[in-house]
């Protein structure tokens, strides 16, 4: 076992893990964090990015040891002390939400962008998911929430 | 119109959106129960095979193992709607997805690697993989009872009129083959069963079906348990679109390994899994004949299909019954005939899939209007627009047309695309379009298309309705409590909805056929509506007012014609309850639609409504590369009434990027019966950069029978899609593509053929 000392969702955390064990599964296995989605496995389909220092990553493909001393989010730590973050309402009142098991690989995708880049034109929201797949929606609304979030 | 009322017709947010943003919802692959065991599943090496020998030996003596099932476990029961379906298969395998053996562990490593130590001998059989070499003399029988690899039960044939007359009398015929792939659902969330026993051996079971009710019957016939001893949780799912419509193998193995165990067992499908082992929408091979009067009257059709059934009978099997009311019924065509055959093979099986059989049909059937249009020398819009189903109509399968936008729905989807000015114009831009009729206000397959409702005020004026119909993400619970709080008079905040367990929530046939809004919309209302009267009913008698005197708006119950001396409805309610012949608020409803079942001859009114469309497309294509690239989709659809629009929209647009998908991109590539590209990187999932601009046209024709007007609308923004882009492409560069999707390599093909001077293309 090895020990991984990560700051999660702005709190350190510590905890034994198996040297060779993904992000995706220190997350939602260790830790219970199942907002976290995994859908694929193979870093295609973008369900479970999170951000790591700032950077969207697909934590299927991620060994949690790279998180050692480095900064995590993951939806569960988007909203801050009980307010949601302009990105989640946004997606609740734009109807970009069917199913939802695209939407917090979507939502974290989306938090990287506007951290580094707050007015991104549509292009670019739209290269910013094009990692993150989804079926239910047609990517429509959640275009127009993550537009609509950016420029409140 | 929806001026009126107060939360119909308003884009009210999803009830589970904030749950959903917050990564608070747990999904069935989240649920984690004391002691859950971890399932697997052992499939077959081979298409078809004998299976010899199976030896469990060292996988049971895996530490962590708990049980090793093989089809000598559990009961030698057939499942599918044809009950041609082994669970666990003993003598044979027929498909490469077949399930062989079953392991419950400690963990899924532990699962995985007792799968590795299960020794199967096989003794190799040919295969079949098309269709048509099945059906020939000679090829390997892939089931004892089907000698020539037919499935009788699906073997149909439905006339109107008199074809070979309506052909002679046409003055042009054109006749055509075409053939669709594979296509598969896609669900971001994969299938999960997660079967738990008490220890009085009552069974409860999470589980991700769109059908609880059927599923429980299906489940409790399958292993002879009493369905009044199963219990069926719908958990919360990441996608439905038909794929969780049957019960499969792993279902029952799940419940079989709990019941070994003495432990709750969960198995959930991994990604390739998914690809592989889950449902397809089923393969098509299509011969279509069409004919026309000069002046563009349509006179004959004639649809002869093949498909690819698969090794076993899940849904896909059963969909000709509703591609038939798209060749029957689309347009007005007095003559049809339409004759099909279901020819097993060892390729994986089909089950249901969004449109249910009614994209390839209208596929076949839209592309042959443009082709005739063409061959006519007509506008293929205004060929639309003289054979447009209208109110009233009875088609000749006796399908009774009441509201009808089809004509509206065409005219503006065309003016969005400035169909007149871009339509047949030089260059390699192009229009298409494609319309549809597909149910709306449910499908009589069943002796019951009925749903339940139960609803009840409590003392503080909270509503909660409990209701039959199945929340998979499409937002049918928003749109309950939106028609609920219509009715009532309450506000949308004080109602919720419980729609997930079938111990608590009254029968449902389930969430298929774009129904739930029609039929559980409906039995909501009922519900509300009784609830109102018993509310009205004690506020009389308390206030010595006449019940027809009074109202409910607001939550607040007021004397008509006065806006004074509003009482809060929860004082009426708790003023009935607490009183020594008191009683409390519950209420009922339940919704039958006013249809038949089809006679011998598949006539009759399924439906109680019927929903149209017309989508027009815009397209550009890389005459170099082949490429086509969807620069715009105008989507009108006939919805009766949007009770939420954004909602609406909502469908239309996730409808719109698999309809996209299914013209362009996807296609599960299936060689020898196996699936060669079991994941995202290979499987051409449309991402955000593949969606064109979409305009959304919502047409109301506020249908009588539906609730505030509404119809079913889910389904349909897929089916046009495909046969729209289609139809721009030869509007664009004059080929004409018949086999999906529509590759860049199929383009570039077609496009050096035109130039060769091949074949005439229409």
């Amino acid at each position: 076992m090895e020990t991984l000392t990560m700051r999660l969702n702005g709190e350190e955390v510590t905890l034994a893990i198996e040297p060779d064990a993904l992000l995706v599964d220190v997350l939602r296995q260790q830790l219970g964090l199942t907002g976290t989605k995994e859908a694929c496995g193979e870093g295609e389909c973008g369900a479970c990015t999170v951000v790591l220092d700032g950077q969207p990553v697909t934590s299927c493909l991620v060994p949690a040891l790279k998180a050692q001393g480095r900064e995590v989010c993951t939806v569960e730590g988007l909203a801050s002390g009980g307010e949601l973050h302009p990105l989640q309402k946004s997606f609740i009142e734009h109807g970009a939400v069917q199913c939802g098991y695209c939407t917090p690989g979507m939502l974290m995708s989306a938090k990287a962008l506007l951290d580094r880049n707050p007015h991104p034109t549509e292009q670019e929201i739209k290269e910013a998911i094009s990692g993150n797949l989804c079926r239910c929606t047609g990517y429509v609304k959640i275009v127009e929430a993550i537009k609509a979030a950016s420029s409140d | 119109m929806s001026e009126e009322y107060s939360f119909v017709g308003k884009r009210v947010p999803k009830l589970d959106a904030p749950e959903k943003v917050t990564g608070r919802t747990v999904y069935g692959h989240d649920m984690k129960l004391p002691q859950m065991l971890y399932g697997k599943i052992l499939r077959s090496a081979h298409a078809h095979a004998r299976i010899l020998n199976i030896d469990i030996s060292k996988a049971k003596a895996l530490p962590g193992v708990k049980a090793v099932i093989t089809a000598a476990d559990i009961p030698d029961m057939r499942i599918g709607w044809a009950r041609d379906h082994p669970v666990l298969k003993a003598d044979k395998v027929r498909s490469v997805r077949d399930e062989v053996a079953a392991v419950a562990a400690v963990d899924e490593d532990t699962a995985r690697e007792a799968l590795e130590l299960i020794k199967v001998e096989y003794e190799e059989l040919p295969g079949v993989f098309d269709p048509e070499e099945a059906m020939k003399p000679g090829a390997p029988a892939i089931h004892a009872e089907a000698p020539h690899n037919i499935q009788e039960k699906m073997r149909q044939s439905y006339y109107h009129g008199d074809v070979e007359r309506g052909f002679e009398e046409s003055d042009v015929v054109i006749e055509d083959r075409f053939r669709l792939p594979f296509v598969t659902h896609c669900c971001m969330g994969t299938s999960f069963c997660l079967a738990s026993f008490s220890p009085s051996g009552d069974l409860t079971v999470w589980s991700s079906t769109q059908m609880p009710f059927l599923y429980q019957r299906d489940l409790s016939m399958t292993l002879g348990i009493p369905a009044s001893k199963l219990r069926v949780i719908k958990a919360t799912i990441g996608g439905g679109f038909g794929s969780k419509l049957d019960m499969y193998p792993f279902e029952p193995i799940c419940v079989v390994l709990a019941q070994k165990t003495g432990r709750p067992v969960r198995i959930t499908f991994s990604r390739e899994e998914e690809f592989v082992s889950s449902p397809t929408r089923q393969p098509v091979i299509c011969d279509i004949r069409s004919g026309a009067k000069k002046d563009g009257t349509l006179t004959s059709r004639e649809v002869r299909m093949i498909l690819d059934n698969g090794a076993y009978s899940s849904w896909g099997s059963t969909t000709p019954l509703v591609m038939m009311l798209t060749i029957s019924s689309l347009y007005r065509v007095p003559n049809v005939m339409y004759d099909v055959v279901v020819a097993y093979t060892n390729n994986p099986y089909s089950g249901a899939m969004r449109g249910y059989g009614n994209p390839q049909a209208t596929y076949v059937v839209e592309c042959h209007i443009d082709m005739l249009a063409h061959e006519l020398g007509m506008d293929p819009m205004e060929l639309r627009l003289k054979n447009a189903n209208q109110p009233g109509d009875v088609t000749g399968q006796g399908v009774k047309i009441t509201t009808c936008g089809l004509t509206e729905c065409i005219e503006r989807a065309a003016e969005s695309v400035s169909w007149k000015e871009k339509r047949a114009k030089p260059g390699s831009r192009g229009v298409g379009m494609a319309s549809l009729i597909h149910v709306g206000g449910g499908a009589r397959i069943y002796p019951s298309d009925g749903c339940g409702s139960t609803l009840k005020v409590d003392d503080f004026g909270k509503v909660t309705l409990i209701s039959g119909s199945t929340d998979m993400g499409q937002g049918a619970d928003t749109v309950m409590a939106q028609i609920v709080a219509e009715e009532l008079g309450v506000p949308l905040e004080n109602v919720s909805v419980i729609n997930t367990d079938t111990d608590i929530t009254p029968w449902d046939v389930g969430a298929h056929a774009s129904r739930t809004t029609f039929v559980a919309g409906n039995a909501a209302r009922l519900a509300a509506a009784d609830a109102k009267r018993q509310i009205l009913e004690a506020a009389a008698e308390n206030l010595g007012e006449e019940v027809d005197n009074l109202d409910i708006r607001e939550g607040k119950i007021f004397r008509k014609g006065e806006s004074e001396e509003w009482i809060p409805f929860a004082k009426m309610v708790r003023g009935k309850h607490f009183r020594p012949d008191g009683d409390i608020i519950l209420a009922r409803g339940w919704y039958e639609p006013p249809t038949e079942k089809q006679d011998k001859e598949f006539r009759g009114n399924i439906s109680a409504a019927y929903g149209f469309a017309a989508q027009a497309v815009e397209v550009e294509v890389d005459t170099e590369t082949g490429e086509v690239r969807v620069l715009k989709i105008a989507a009108a659809h006939d919805v009766g009434r949007a009770i939420n629009p954004m909602a609406v929209e909502g469908q239309i647009h996730g409808g719109i990027s698999m309809g996209l998908g299914y013209g362009l991109y996807e296609e599960l590539v299936v060689q020898e019966g196996r699936v060669l590209n079991p994941n995202f990187a290979d499987y051409a999932l449309p991402t955000v950069l593949d969606m064109p601009e979409i305009e959304c046209i919502i047409v109301e024709t506020d249908d009588p029978a539906g609730p505030f007007g509404a119809k079913g609308m889910a389904e349909p923004a897929c089916i046009p899609t495909a046969p729209a882009i289609a139809n721009a492409v030869y509007d664009a560069v004059g080929v004409r593509i018949r086999d999906l999707p529509i590759t860049p390599e199929k383009v570039l093909k077609a496009l050096k053929e035109k130039e060769a001077g091949g074949e005439a293309e229409r």
